[in-house]
Order: structure tokens, then C-alpha cells, then sequence
């Protein structure tokens, strides 16, 4: 690590043993709910600090008050021993705290240069700080161009983007919300060497994460976070993954039963040369796939977020038809001209990766809600273009029973319900038909460790009674977790499927950085590692 | 002190059914005020305004003629505004429901026969239809904005009429005034009782209740919200927006040329170049305070059809020009979308600072 010091005042301020920032006996009411309950934290400069929970845990409150965002019911900051009120994000940075958030907020049509410039306050000269751009990422081993358009960028360089940002404000304490989410694992790598880099000038890193291996390999100290209080302050390099997964969630997540992954079963979902151009100027085009999804087994197809997800996602469900009937088969019959009412007609069901605004409307009730997949599909929720609203009800509480749906009412508003209970609803609204066929995106988005192993052990009971599912994920857990095969997706090119036990974590970062593509671009990828 | 909004987690039932109340509450005080400014006592005109339109048999069948065309114009806006569709050209369907729906009797002035009746009906509907299939058609193939195009058709369909009644279509008889012959036997709508009250009424009636029940209980009806709440979700349900925009014009093209062609065979008896007083217009708000609910824009409808009475009247009785119609109109219409945040947000004094 270099440990030559870039700014003059590092080490005379803050005093070994002094904290940099300093949180006491926060409280946060929303309503009635304590989203923070008594929290402590505290970061030494040069430290890469840990702060871990799952969704819910109030990581996201905590983190917004530290930066401004919102103010706590109760409790006080301190920044380098005095205590402070941050009303605002600006009065956050003007102390040195920066930010790099989970979803970014940038502009695609302007320049990377523009981009930061709308950032930074009374920045006019945007061709000095091109300059200083370009200085400090090539410093900072995170390359950048800074005149590139932020739409032809990857995700990955996107966040560049914000980090950079970050450090032309020279900040004294870095925040990472979930920043390795959408990075390969190579990506990742180069972002721990730069936060270490970092912390090794003094500058203090607050890391918020899921991802216990990464936390145990970079930070220093954990504060890990439950249900709004504190449950321990730890050091992660003593603890195993287990452990602090313990901490995370109180009891241990169930053990997933998957049975024996020998699949040999029909055929029941084909694609043959799918390919299909994108009329979205940010969209991916699919090019030429092909994949088989036969009766008893998981296939997932992972990749970064943005590689075609989406797009492959609409082309199998139907949602966008393709040209060639051939291109998509379920259970033998082609169907790549037909519409999503008729594929599901087939016996095939489809989970979107959006909950609300793609898989479910926000303010219809989730009978309603159930409707708007179970309408197509013989049962007695429509008759002869009727609502049988009281068979709605029924089968919407049934899945609600069965996959645990938690609501306060007995017909809520989608809305009303947290995001795990919503996966849940519309993750048990396509199994309670049981389809022969199941394709489902992200299904354990944004959902807590015990509704997503749920979700998971479901998706498995699913294949092994005899349904051909697919999932597309973005979660390598996820998917060692479950799935017999997986396929790479890149650029809108998806790779042969592997047996999952011929796969490591480092083989599928290759694939995802486009291995597979096309073999002239293999060299090209050696050169740059 | 100051006042925020605040996202409330459910839709407030209590407030969606208080909204309008409190925008016809605040219309009174406003309208109040106006008339204090204008110097006349406003308990007064209040009253003539609209109180005194429901105090005699006459205004009442009046009230009852002018709410028919407003509340056939109005569920048919209320299903299309329930798409996201955006239909502004009403009064230009009407125009052209009724145009059409005329032809009859002015290209066969010696026909008598109930079939005449029945042809001018269903004429008057295809009319209007299918002037509302254009924009539909324009947003569909070109996605061009149907608010433009449906208002900018509105002048089309007026100048088209005015051309004709001007021209091929008027009265030899007529001393040269633009209008058409006088209808007669079954040329006009048959009235209900001896009063100006005709069978256009009950065409409102039953307009309300299939509406209602289209859009409560069939699948139709389910999908026209779907699409109008989140096209995207609406797609993966297998629901195809296109249809659903083409479905909405038609629909409430086909009830204004309805409401149309029974103007001008009913109480006009004759093709004149106005044929509504701004029904089209009117229905909008008709639609928005009835909730975009089909029993909710019958009873917005007798609302405005009362304002319209209690604009002649203050102008009969105080020489209040009556503009204060349009004035009263637009001031509900604003109130109630103000309101209607009320339904989404609460309002919370906050003091600054903290």
C-alpha cells in the first residue's frame, strides 16, 4: 500500500485513537416505527468500517443521517470530536463527508466531465477539471475518460464516476452504499485496492454490505445492525462469514434441500438463434441465443445488471414478440409470435424483476393484482369476460397463506405491503398454478435473507416435482445456491449453460467480462488483466 | 410554521369521497366572494345561482334536460380519462354525432317512419365514433398527442357544420338564417310526458349503469384501468394499450355523437350552428367530479346542469353577465384537482428548521 500522504493537514488533525466521526444513541421514528433504535457508531480515520444488516436493519436510516439526508428523532453527531447538526447533504460535504450511492444520478446524455460538474458547486472550468479528472482517477487506479457520453458507459464505470466525484471533493470519510453489487468480481477487485489506497491516506471508509466474504477481506472493524438496534460491534478478519451471518439474522438461515440435480427430463423451454434489436437507445440487443431448460431442473443465467437482462426476460415471456416462431419453444410448441396471454396458455409462468410497476400495480388490491396474470389461465377467476372478485379473493388468500404473505388487511393495496412480502405475493401468485414452465428475474431482490431463502427453496420444490425454471440473477450466491446449470450473459450474448459444479466464482467473472463473446476479444481481455 | 405534504401509505377512502364535497364548499366561497366584488348581496345570488333552479317543475325538467347530454359525455370521459386517455374533442363528436345523425332528415325531409328515428340514432353514434377513431388512430400510428388532435377536430367538426348550414344545408324557407328545416313526426326524439324532458334522459340512465358495470365487473373494464394506472404492467398482463386508446375514443365519441344527435332531434328540432352550449367542455368536469366514476358523474352532471340554469337565471334576475357560468365551472374543475392531492397527502404543519 503507498502511504505517501496527499493533503497536508492528514495525521496533525486527527490524532491516532481520535474518532473521526462519531454517532451517539441515535433514534429515528417513522410513525410508530423505530428505524433506528439507540445506535452507536463510530469510524477512526483510516479505517475501513464495515456497517452490516439486512434489508430493514436501518442501515440506509443511519447512513442518510450521517449525510444529512434526514434528521434523527433523538441522539447527536460528532465530526472530529464537536458536535455538529448536518441539515443537508451540502453541509455533509462542505465537512467532508462523501457519498457513493447504491443507484446512481447521472445523466446518460452528458459527459462524464458535465456529470461531475453538475455535482461539485461553482465548478465553471470544465476544461481544467477534465484535467484534474483524468489526474485523479489514473492516481486512484479507477481509469475514466472524461469526455466519454455516460451512456456508453458500463455500470461499473458509472460508479467510477460517482467515486471520483467523491474524491475530487478530497473527503475526510467516504460512504459505499452496496457499491460491489453491480461490479464483476474483477471490477471489485480494483475498487478494494482503490479504497485501501484510500484508507491508507488517512481517509475514512464507511463499506455498507451483504457480502460477508468482501467484508472480511477489506474492513477493519463491523457495526452490524438489526431490526433497527445494534447487535454487535465486531472484527470481521476474527469472525467467520457464518458467524456474522448469525449476527445479521438472528437465527440460521434454513439449509436448502435441493434433492438430487440430475436432470434429464423433456425439454420445456427452447431458444434457438433468438435475436432481437433494441429500439431503446440505453437498451441491449439480444444476439443469437440459444438455451435449453429441460423438466427438473434450475438453469440461471447470471451477469452484470444492464447486459440484457430485461431484454431476454420480455423476448422469453412474450412481452416483446420475436420474428421467428422458432425462436422460442415451450414445451416443443414454437411460440416466438406469440403473445404473452398465449405462452402463458402453455403452462408457463413469468416473475418480473420489478415488483411494483411490471409484476404488480401499487394502488390495486392484490386480488386485483392477482388478476392480471391469472386472467388468461383457466381457473374461475374470469368467466366469459366476467370478474369473479370472490374467486379472486380466494386464490390471493390462499398464496397469501401458503407463501406467507404478511399484511395488515385481508385485501391491502400492493403498495401497503414491504417489499419482501410483495416478492412473496407475486413469486406464489404464478407457483400457485403450478406451471410446467417458470422464468422469474431478481426473485430475491431487495428481500430479507429469510423470505429469500424461502423464495429459493420454493423455486427448487418447483423443478424437482418436474417444471423447467429458469432464473436470471444478478446474485452468484444465489445461484451456486440453487441452480444445476448457468449461462453467462454479456453484451446480449449469453454463453453455453456449464453444470454449476464445473463453475467457480473467478470462471463466471471471465464470462461475465465477455470471455465468451467473441474469441478474438479473448486475448484483448488477457492483455488488460 | 409551515405546511407540508406527507405521502399517506393507503389511498384515503374518506378523502376520496370528502374531495369534492370540499371543492364545491370552497367553489361557494370563492363564487361569494365574486359576487361581493361585483357588489350584489351573495346569499342572494347564491341562491339564484343554485337553489332557485330546483324550486319549480319547469327549471327542474330543465335541469333534467340540460344533465342528460352531461352525463352521457361524461362516463364516456371518465373511461377514457381512467386510461390515461386523453379525450379533450368531445364536443367535437357531439357536433359530428349530430351532422351526421341530421342528414337524414335534410336529404329526406318527406320520410316518416320509426326506422327514421332509429337510423338517425345509430348514425349520430357512428358519427361520432368514428371522428373520435381519428385522434386514436393519430396517437396509435404516429403518437401524435391526443389532447391536441382531439381539441384541434373539435373546429374541424364546428367549421364542417357551420360550412353545411350555411351553405347545402340551409332552410330555403328559412329567410336566409343559418339553420336547417324544422324536423318533424319521426324526425324528433320523442318527448317523456308533455314537457321538454325526451328519451335522451334515459339514455343517460342506462349509459351509467353499463358503464358502471363494464368497468366494475368485466375484464374490459379491468384492463381499461390496468393500462391506465401502469401501461407496463398492463403489458405483462397480456393487455394491449393499443386496443384500450382506440376502445376509449370510440366509446365516448360514440355516447357525445349520442348526445349529440339527440340535441339537435330533440329540444333544437333542427340543425342550428351551435349545437351544445359547450356540453363537450362541461363533461370534462363533469368526469373529474364525478370521480371518474359512472354514479359519480350522474350526480356531477345534474350539478352542472344546475350551474348552467343559475347562470341564466342571475343573469335574468341581477344582469350578471353569464360568463359566471364558465366561471363557476373552472373554479370546480381547479378545486377539484387541488383537492384530490388530499386523496394521495395529508397536509402537516411542520416549523421550520428541525
Amino acid at each position: 500500500m503507498s502511504t505517501s500522504d496527499m493533503r497536508p493537514d492528514d495525521g496533525s488533525e486527527a490524532a491516532s485513537g481520535a474518532y473521526i466521526l462519531e454517532a451517539r444513541n441515535i433514534v429515528k421514528l417513522f410513525g410508530d416505527l423505530r428505524a433506528n433504535d439507540d445506535i452507536d457508531l463510530s469510524l477512526k480515520p483510516g479505517e475501513i468500517h464495515a456497517l452490516l444488516g439486512e434489508n430493514g436493519a436501518g442501515k440506509s436510516t443511519l447512513v442518510k443521517i450521517i449525510y444529512g439526508a434526514l434528521q434523527p428523532t433523538s441522539g447527536q453527531v460528532f465530526w472530529q470530536g464537536a458536535p455538529v447538526t448536518i441539515s443537508n447533504p451540502a453541509a455533509a460535504r462542505d465537512l467532508g463527508i462523501g457519498m457513493v450511492f447504491q443507484h446512481f444520478s447521472l445523466f446518460d446524455a452528458l459527459t462524464v466531465t458535465q456529470n461531475i460538474a453538475l455535482a461539485l458547486k461553482g465548478e465553471r472550468d470544465l476544461k481544467a477539471l477534465a484535467g484534474r479528472i483524468e489526474t485523479v482517477s489514473a492516481d486512484y487506479g479507477l481509469p475514466l475518460r472524461p469526455g466519454a457520453l455516460v451512456a456508453d458507459l458500463s455500470v461499473g464505470e458509472r460508479q467510477r464516476i460517482e467515486v471520483v466525484r467523491c474524491l475530487l471533493q478530497e473527503p475526510r470519510l467516504l460512504i459505499l452504499d452496496e457499491p460491489t453489487a453491480v461490479l464483476t468480481p474483477q471490477e471489485a477487485d480494483q475498487l478494494f485496492v482503490t479504497l485501501e489506497r484510500l484508507a491508507g491516506e488517512g481517509c475514512a471508509v464507511l463499506y455498507i454490505s451483504h457480502r460477508l466474504e468482501e467484508v472480511k477481506r477489506l474492513c477493519h472493524d463491523a457495526t452490524i445492525l438489526r431490526l433497527g438496534r445494534l447487535v454487535a460491534r465486531v472484527d470481521p478478519q476474527q469472525e467467520s462469514a457464518a458467524s456474522l451471518a448469525k449476527h445479521m439474522i438472528g437465527t440460521d438461515v434454513a439449509a436448502l434441500r435441493s434433492g438430487s440435480g440430475a436432470a434429464t427430463g423433456a425439454p420445456l423451454l427452447e431458444l434457438a438463434g433468438l435475436s432481437m434489436p433494441t429500439d431503446d437507445p440505453f437498451g441491449v440487443a439480444l444476439k443469437s441465443i440459444d438455451l435449453v431448460v429441460r423438466s427438473g431442473e434450475v438453469v440461471a443465467v447470471a451477469g452484470v445488471a444492464g447486459n440484457g437482462q430485461s431484454e431476454l426476460f420480455d423476448a422469453i415471456s412474450g412481452e416483446r414478440t420475436s420474428k421467428s416462431a422458432d425462436a422460442v419453444k415451450l414445451a416443443g410448441a414454437p411460440c416466438g409470435r406469440e403473445s404473452i396471454t398465449q405462452r402463458r396458455r402453455r403452462d408457463a409462468a413469468f416473475v418480473p424483476e420489478e415488483r411494483l410497476g411490471h409484476a404488480a400495480i401499487a394502488d390495486l388490491p392484490l386480488s386485483e393484482n392477482l388478476v392480471l396474470t391469472h386472467h388468461a389461465v383457466g381457473n374461475d377467476v374470469v368467466r366469459n369476460g366476467l370478474i369473479n372478485r370472490g374467486a379472486a379473493r380466494d386464490v390471493m388468500a390462499r398464496v397469501a397463506e401458503h407463501y406467507d404473505v404478511r399484511k395488515n388487511l385481508t385485501d391491502p393495496e400492493a403498495s401497503a405491503l414491504s417489499g419482501g412480502n410483495l416478492q412473496k405475493f407475486v413469486v406464489g401468485r404464478e407457483l400457485d398454478r403450478k406451471p410446467g414452465i417458470l422464468v422469474v428475474h431478481q426473485p430475491t431482490w431487495g428481500v430479507d435473507a429469510g423470505a429469500a431463502a424461502f423464495i429459493r427453496q420454493s423455486l427448487v420444490d418447483m423443478a424437482r416435482s418436474g417444471s423447467a425454471v429458469l432464473m436470471i440473477s444478478q446474485d452468484l450466491d444465489e445461484i451456486f445456491e440453487i441452480a444445476d446449470r448457468i449461462a453467462v450473459i454479456s453484451r446480449g450474448e449469453l454463453s453455453e449453460a456449464y453444470p454449476a459444479a464445473e463453475l467457480s466464482p473467478e470462471r463466471i467473472g471471465l464470462l461475465m467480462a465477455g470471455t465468451h463473446e467473441k474469441a478474438g476479444r479473448d486475448a484483448e481481455r488477457g492483455a488488460e488483466a | 410554521m409551515i405546511l407540508r405534504l406527507e405521502r399517506r401509505s393507503q389511498r384515503s377512502t374518506l378523502m376520496a369521497f370528502l374531495s369534492p364535497l370540499l371543492a364545491i364548499g370552497l367553489t361557494l366561497a370563492l363564487g361569494a366572494i365574486m359576487f361581493v366584488a361585483l357588489g350584489f348581496d351573495p346569499g342572494k345570488a347564491l341562491y339564484i345561482y343554485f337553489i332557485e333552479p330546483l324550486t319549480s317543475a319547469w327549471s327542474i325538467e330543465e335541469v333534467v334536460v340540460k344533465a342528460a347530454p352531461l352525463i352521457l359525455i361524461g362516463v364516456g370521459l371518465a373511461v377514457c380519462y381512467t386510461a390515461n386517455v386523453w379525450n379533450i374533442g368531445a364536443e367535437g363528436q357531439l357536433t359530428m354525432g349530430a351532422l351526421v345523425g341530421a342528414s337524414i332528415p335534410i336529404y329526406f325531409p318527406d320520410w316518416q317512419s320509426p326506422l327514421v328515428l332509429l337510423l338517425m340514432l345509430v348514425l349520430g353514434i357512428a358519427g361520432g365514433a368514428l371522428f373520435a377513431a381519428i385522434p386514436a388512430f393519430l396517437k396509435n400510428r404516429f403518437s401524435a398527442n391526443e389532447i391536441l388532435t382531439s381539441l384541434m377536430l373539435v373546429y374541424v367538426a364546428q367549421l364542417l357544420l357551420d360550412w353545411l348550414i350555411r351553405g347545402a344545408w340551409r332552410d330555403p324557407d328559412g329567410y336566409n338564417f343559418p339553420q336547417s328545416i324544422l324536423f318533424e313526426g319521426w324526425q324528433v326524439i320523442p318527448p317523456l310526458g308533455d314537457g321538454r324532458v325526451h328519451i335522451g334522459a334515459i339514455f343517460a340512465v342506462v349509459a351509467v349503469i353499463i358503464v358502471a358495470f363494464m368497468m366494475g365487473r368485466t375484464l374490459r373494464g379491468f384492463e381499461i384501468r390496468v393500462i391506465g394506472t401502469s401501461p407496463r404492467a398492463g403489458s405483462f398482463a397480456g393487455f394491449k394499450g393499443k386496443r384500450v386508446v382506440l376502445f376509449c375514443f370510440m366509446l365516448s365519441g360514440a355516447l357525445a355523437g349520442l348526445a349529440g344527435i339527440c340535441e339537435v332531434a330533440g329540444p333544437s328540432g333542427q340543425l342550428q350552428p351551435h349545437v351544445s352550449p359547450g356540453y363537450g367542455f362541461t363533461a370534462i368536469i363533469v368526469a373529474f367530479l364525478g370521480r371518474l366514476n359512472p354514479i359519480g358523474v350522474f350526480f356531477a352532471g345534474v350539478l352542472l346542469a344546475i350551474s348552467y340554469m343559475g347562470g341564466e337565471a342571475v343573469q335574468v334576475e341581477l344582469g350578471i353577465s353569464d360568463k359566471t357560468t364558465q366561471v363557476f365551472q373552472g373554479m370546480l374543475l381547479f378545486l377539484i384537482l387541488a383537492c384530490d392531492t388530499l386523496i394521495r397527502y395529508r397536509i402537516r404543519l411542520v416549523s421550520p428548521g428541525r
